[in-house]
């Protein structure tokens, strides 16, 4: 960057920017703190029932006695645990199967109505035979997450794969490439936008999938506490469980986007 | 003269649920060794088709295509576009075409690096093509061509992509490459003043199904430069010919 050249409407032009950056950052703390604190005022004033609702400096207790008894660092770790375990067996189990599909014409179209039956199934609706099948440990949870992430992952890259510039496909014909090498040398590449979108959607997928195992089935987690804290009203229990979801997710989503910046960066 | 590509009589039909269209009938050419040869036809004449035969990307459905080479990779194709892989440095992309082939030895690494430095891409071989302005992408799209040593090259309307201004810039880069490198080329195009400034040779195909028409000889060879071929007196004179060969005419 050359400093020394700028103009100074250039300058302005970049203060105004550089304001908005940061207005738009302020904004954003002032509506999680300005949420926290009517919360906790309106408990505070009696306006609503801290019995139905809790409020802020109740769940941080409950959040600080939880640490101090290694409860929550137990549950945290399993939910995460079954999320990303899940995510990684769907995403790269659906990645496999999109390159199968995309492989074969006619396997793929042999395979359409059953993936769109599959994807259109709700996947919760298979709990109790999961259960059956594979037990009632975490295996099952792990089931769930992965089913839940697998269809639309095969569905988005397999789409993405086969809608790979024909032209720039003629190009390694014409070099005389094989399948592998042109799958790995052009569709792998020119589809890690999309396989950086599934990524990201996964994440979701997986919280739901494991939270949803969890209400089936669990002796720990973050789903496990969810239903136990609203079966004996601990209202205060679900608000800290609900809010250390958000965060998790919130932090593997970042860690998907880190992750997305570092792959494509300026390549696309 | 030596042949190098020949095409003996072909005929090339396709088939779909409600019609069959001959895309070529009776064709015959065959393009020398060292040549500058043009495809000459109307828009959605079969000049891709043409193109896909010589690949060996289609098998003809009547007679013979033959590339008179032992070189596996005796063709090099260069498409309308560019299609430089966004993701591979500039030197990445270059090396496409050995890397598919399994050839990448420090031999013909040495020779695309030569290439890449003769015609003024070395200072960019480890920039991204996005970062390149249309006409360098389109000489890195040549010299991607030229790095398997291929005995012809195929170039595909490979400057319809490009403004004017561009276009005739990298026509004339182009074609010096080619000649420098003393390669043989065969262009398909429906751009009458682009076959004259660039071929020693023009084949015109009639349209759909393609036969040929006329063979016409520029007879430039003498003038070494495309730009100043469009300038010769001569110019305007074959592009009425071959206009009235496009448009109907019978001679």
């Amino acid at each position: 960057m050359k400093q020394l050249q700028l103009s100074p409407q250039h300058v302005k032009y970049l203060k105004s920017k550089r304001c908005r950056a940061v207005g738009v950052h302020l904004a954003r703390c002032a509506i999680l703190v300005g949420f926290l604190l009517v919360w906790e005022l309106l408990a505070q004033l009696k306006v609503i029932d801290v019995f139905l609702t809790s409020c802020p400096s109740r769940v941080f207790t409950t959040l600080a006695s939880m640490t101090a008894e290694g409860q929550l660092t137990q549950h945290v770790w399993a939910s995460l645990y079954e999320t990303v375990v899940g995510y990684i067996i769907g995403t790269a189990l659906g990645y496999v199967i999109a390159i199968a599909l995309w492989w074969n014409d006619t396997a793929r179209k042999i395979f359409e109505p059953y993936l769109v039956v599959i994807n259109s199934l709700p996947k919760i609706a298979l709990g109790p035979l999961i259960i059956l099948w594979a037990g009632t440990g975490k295996k099952s949870i792990v089931v769930m997450t992965v089913l839940i992430s697998v269809v639309i992952t095969a569905i988005s890259l397999m789409n993405g794969f086969c809608e790979t510039d024909k032209n720039k496909i003629l190009l390694m014909k014409s070099m005389h490439a094989s399948k592998w090498q042109t799958f790995t040398k052009l569709v792998a590449p020119a589809n890690l936008p999309t396989l950086t979108a599934t990524l990201k959607i996964n994440v979701g997928m997986s919280w739901v999938g494991s939270i949803m195992g969890e209400y089936l089935v669990s002796k720990e987690g973050l789903g496990y506490l969810l239903v136990y804290g609203s079966q004996t009203f601990r209202l205060d229990l679900v608000m800290s469980c609900t809010i250390l979801l958000c965060t998790l997710a919130g932090l593997m989503y970042a860690a998907v986007v880190a992750l997305e910046k570092l792959l494509l960066r300026n390549k696309y | 003269m030596q042949e190098i590509l020949k095409f003996e009589n072909v005929r090339q039909v396709f088939y779909t649920d409600t019609q069959e269209t001959v895309a070529i009938d009776n064709l015959s050419f065959s393009v020398n060794k060292g040549e500058f040869a043009a495809l000459l036809g109307p828009s959605g004449c079969g000049k891709t088709t043409v193109l896909s035969l010589i690949c060996k990307l289609l098998k003809p459905t009547e007679g013979k295509v033959e590339i008179l080479s032992d070189n596996p990779n005796a063709v090099g194709y260069m498409l309308q576009h560019d299609h430089l892989f966004g993701w591979r440095t500039i030197e990445k992309n270059i090396l496409l075409g050995l890397e598919i082939a399994g050839k990448v030895t420090p031999e013909q690494r040495k020779y695309a690096a030569d290439l890449m430095d003769k015609y003024g891409l070395g200072e960019f071989k480890n920039h991204y093509p996005a970062q390149l302005s249309g006409g360098m992408r389109q000489r890195t799209a040549l010299i991607r061509t030229l790095a398997t040593r291929p005995d012809i090259l195929l170039l595909d309307e490979p400057f319809s992509a490009l403004d004017y201004q561009t276009r005739l810039d990298v026509c004339e880069d182009v074609y010096s490459i080619i000649k420098k490198e003393n390669k043989t080329a065969l262009l398909v195009t429906h751009d009458i003043s682009e076959a004259i400034s660039l071929a020693d040779v023009i084949y015109v195909l009639t349209a759909r199904p393609s036969t040929l028409k006329a063979t016409h000889l520029t007879n430039m060879q003498h003038i070494d430069s495309p730009l100043k071929r469009r300038e010769s007196p001569d110019f305007s004179r074959q592009f009425q010919l071959l206009y009235n060969y496009l448009n109907g005419g019978d001679k």
